[in-house]
């Protein structure tokens, strides 16, 4: 019978299906941080349990951790705190830490991919909702609560219902300064918060198939934005070349094995999805947030829409209200004071090189402040050994430390009240990156252009 | 887990859509290693002001409602961010029930397992509820989980509401999920045998 991809790897997770149509599904990879773990070992070390398969979990600091001086304690009892009881757990229960100070530590998901953690076939969850990431290998990647990462810890397995399955299909080649982070805000922007939730989302089409890993990442990334449970992404001849070689990723005949079976990894011709999508890639225009969640986007040229009564009505003058805006208005520009570049969406290798060749011989605006908090510890070596730090500096860029950052403001790098922020990372909510902060969700280059112009403008006549 | 199996309390309104995890327990609240306490800041910043006096005008600032234990909230409560710790602070802050037109998906599977019943009703009778309560604030809602019904002051019908099996199971008799898994031992052993997607 035809099989859509996701079928197929959910298929041979079933350890067994339970009356009431739950089933017991196996986890192949456990992720896990500082933030979301503390109470799950607590509660195992409460039943008297332990880890069933530690080998199969990978920890790394990244919510809590400084962007500066990484190499001192942190200086927030609280956080230190919660990095502490990681690292005692860890060291308590034989599991591998990415620790601060390691040279893999970073955000979760960047250093699952970057390490070749990630492959296809593969399932994958981490108390993290945007654990969606891994999706762009063609793996089942999903966040989770604590309790079911207790779950995890003790059985290796969850018990879930089979989410319905969605393909969205984006045809046609980008314009000019349209990335993969301007693709699925759109779509966001289309479905709103709630469109796919029950779903898990293929994404295909050419214009999908046209992108990088890195932005295939971005991709998947955002799907928790429109409600589904993940995102995924057939694996291809980019797929494998991003990870051959990797530390963990298959070496020898193991990779020709592995590369086989991977490429049986895709939706038959005639499998049928519950829900099918098409968009135009051709149409799509650099994108950018005017309210507080992911699905309020809008090209950057275009105006914020006028609402005519509905259900949504006071959630959306609320919305506006909080971000300082007015229906219709347009926000070209408007004056932006701070421009963080960062975040599991945008903070890979390939968006520090798109900031850089932005910037390179040209200098930030003066009331703007620039942060680029890189996602590990391995992409900021990977920046400095191409340069990218001196060309980031002398455009007035403070390039930091990797860790989450201000994409949530549980460190110290928050934005303050009432100030506006164009940020590369995937939420807009109110006060997310701070109390009273106002997020403009936008690409690494819709950021940096910002960044320099020290206001919106219409991208498309800054590029060469 | 603790047991759920009726429930006749008061409601606190809350019409506002698409409300994420974020409001429900703003990420600088996370840094607790242990489950307690989060019902303090549920809601922090649209509760108090940046210097910690209550706000006058949010919902759960108003002795009207106070003591209450269903919330009822807009459409597509609980997105964004996965933390339980959302779940956790409505049940720390006395919710035993939500009640809205649509939840997100991983808000619900953690509500479950904390014990918060996420109750899911039509646009419609989600709008007739505020009605209600607009008229009455002290409108006592019957939530019986045996039979799946929601009782309303002044509706001639009860409101039927859907749930896994399994799950009601679990909440009436405060049972969990690590307890049915752990039971499941040597099929997930057997199973393990058999992975041949891991290079």
């Amino acid at each position: 019978m035809a099989k859509t991809l996701f079928d197929k790897i959910w298929d041979a997770h079933v350890v067994r299906e339970v009356a009431g149509g739950l089933t017991v599904f196996y986890i192949d990879r456990h992720l896990i941080h500082e933030v979301t773990s503390p109470q799950a070992f607590e509660e195992l070390t409460a039943r008297g349990l332990t880890l069933r398969r530690p080998e199969q979990i990978v920890a790394t600091a990244d919510h809590n951790v400084p962007t500066r001086h990484q190499d001192q304690p942190i200086q927030d009892p609280l956080s230190r705190s919660q990095v502490d009881k990681l690292t005692e757990n860890c060291a308590k229960f034989g599991v591998e830490l990415y620790g601060l100070g390691h040279q893999y530590q970073g955000i979760v998901h960047v250093i699952g991919p970057e390490l070749g953690i990630t492959q296809p076939g593969l399932t994958i969850v981490c108390g993290d909702s945007h654990t969606s990431t891994h999706g762009a290998f063609g793996t089942i990647a999903f966040g989770i609560g604590t309790s079911q990462v207790t779950q995890v810890m003790a059985s290796q397995c969850l018990l879930l219902d089979k989410p319905k399955r969605m393909r969205i299909t984006l045809d046609g080649d980008l314009r000019p300064g349209v990335t993969a982070k301007d693709l699925i805000l759109y779509v966001i922007s289309q479905l709103g918060t709630g469109g796919a939730t029950g779903y898990f989302v293929e994404y295909a089409g050419s214009a999908i198939r046209g992108l990088s890993m890195e932005g295939r990442m971005t991709v998947c990334n955002m799907s928790i934005e429109m409600g589904a449970r993940g995102g995924l992404i057939a694996p291809d001849a980019t797929t494998f070349d991003y990870l051959e070689g990797r530390r963990f990723a298959p070496q020898g005949e193991n990779w020709d094995h592995a590369v086989a079976y991977w490429q049986t990894l895709y939706s038959d011709e005639d499998a049928v999805f519950d829900a099918e999508l098409q968009f135009d890639a051709s149409a799509i225009q650099p994108m950018i947030t005017y309210g507080t969640n992911p699905g309020m986007g809008i090209p950057l040229s275009a105006s914020i829409p006028v609402l005519n009564g509905g259900s949504e009505a006071t959630s959306f003058d609320k919305s506006l209200r909080y971000m300082g805006f007015q229906p219709g208005e347009s926000l070209l520009g408007k004056e932006i004071n701070y421009v963080f570049i960062g975040s599991c969406t945008n903070s890979r290798i390939e968006d520090l090189r798109t900031v850089a060749a932005y910037v390179r011989g040209k200098q930030k605006a003066a009331h703007v402040e620039a942060i680029i908090v890189p996602g590990s510890k391995q992409v900021e070596q990977q920046a400095i050994a191409e340069g990218l730090d001196k060309v980031l500096a002398d455009a007035g860029f403070e390039l930091r430390e990797p860790g989450c950052s201000a994409c949530l403001a549980m460190n110290d790098d928050k934005i303050p009240a009432g100030a506006y922020c164009v940020s590369t990372s995937n939420r807009n909510f109110e006060g997310r990156q701070g109390p009273g902060a106002r997020t403009l969700l936008a690409s690494p280059l819709v950021a940096a252009i910002t960044a320099v112009e020290g206001r919106l403008v219409d991208i498309t006549q800054y590029l060469n | 887990m603790e047991k759920f199996q009726t429930l006749r309390s008061g409601v606190v309104p809350l019409p506002i859509e698409n409300v994420d995890t974020d409001q429900i327990i703003p990420a600088r609240f996370l840094k607790a290693t242990t489950r307690e306490g989060f019902g303090a800041n549920l809601f922090a910043d649209w509760r108090y002001t940046a210097d910690g006096q209550p706000k006058p005008d949010f919902v759960l600032n108003d002795a009207r409602y106070l003591g209450h234990q269903i919330l009822l909230a807009g459409k597509n409560f609980g997105c964004g961010s996965s933390r339980e710790h959302a779940a956790w602070a409505l049940y720390d802050a006395g919710f035993r029930v939500v009640i809205s037109s649509y939840f997100a998906d991983i808000f619900r599977g953690n509500a479950l397992n904390t014990g918060l019943l996420p109750l899911q009703v039509s646009d419609e009778v989600l709008q007739g509820l505020f009605e209600v309560v607009s008229q009455d604030p002290q409108a006592a809602l019957t939530v019986d989980l045996q039979a799946q019904t929601l009782t309303v002051p002044g509706w001639a019908e009860v409101i039927h509401f859907e749930l896994d099996p399994y799950k009601k199971e679990c909440l009436i008799n405060g049972y969990d999920d690590i307890d049915f898994l752990i039971s499941q031992e040597a099929a997930i052993t057997a199973f393990e045998q058999q992975r041949s997607w891991v290079f």
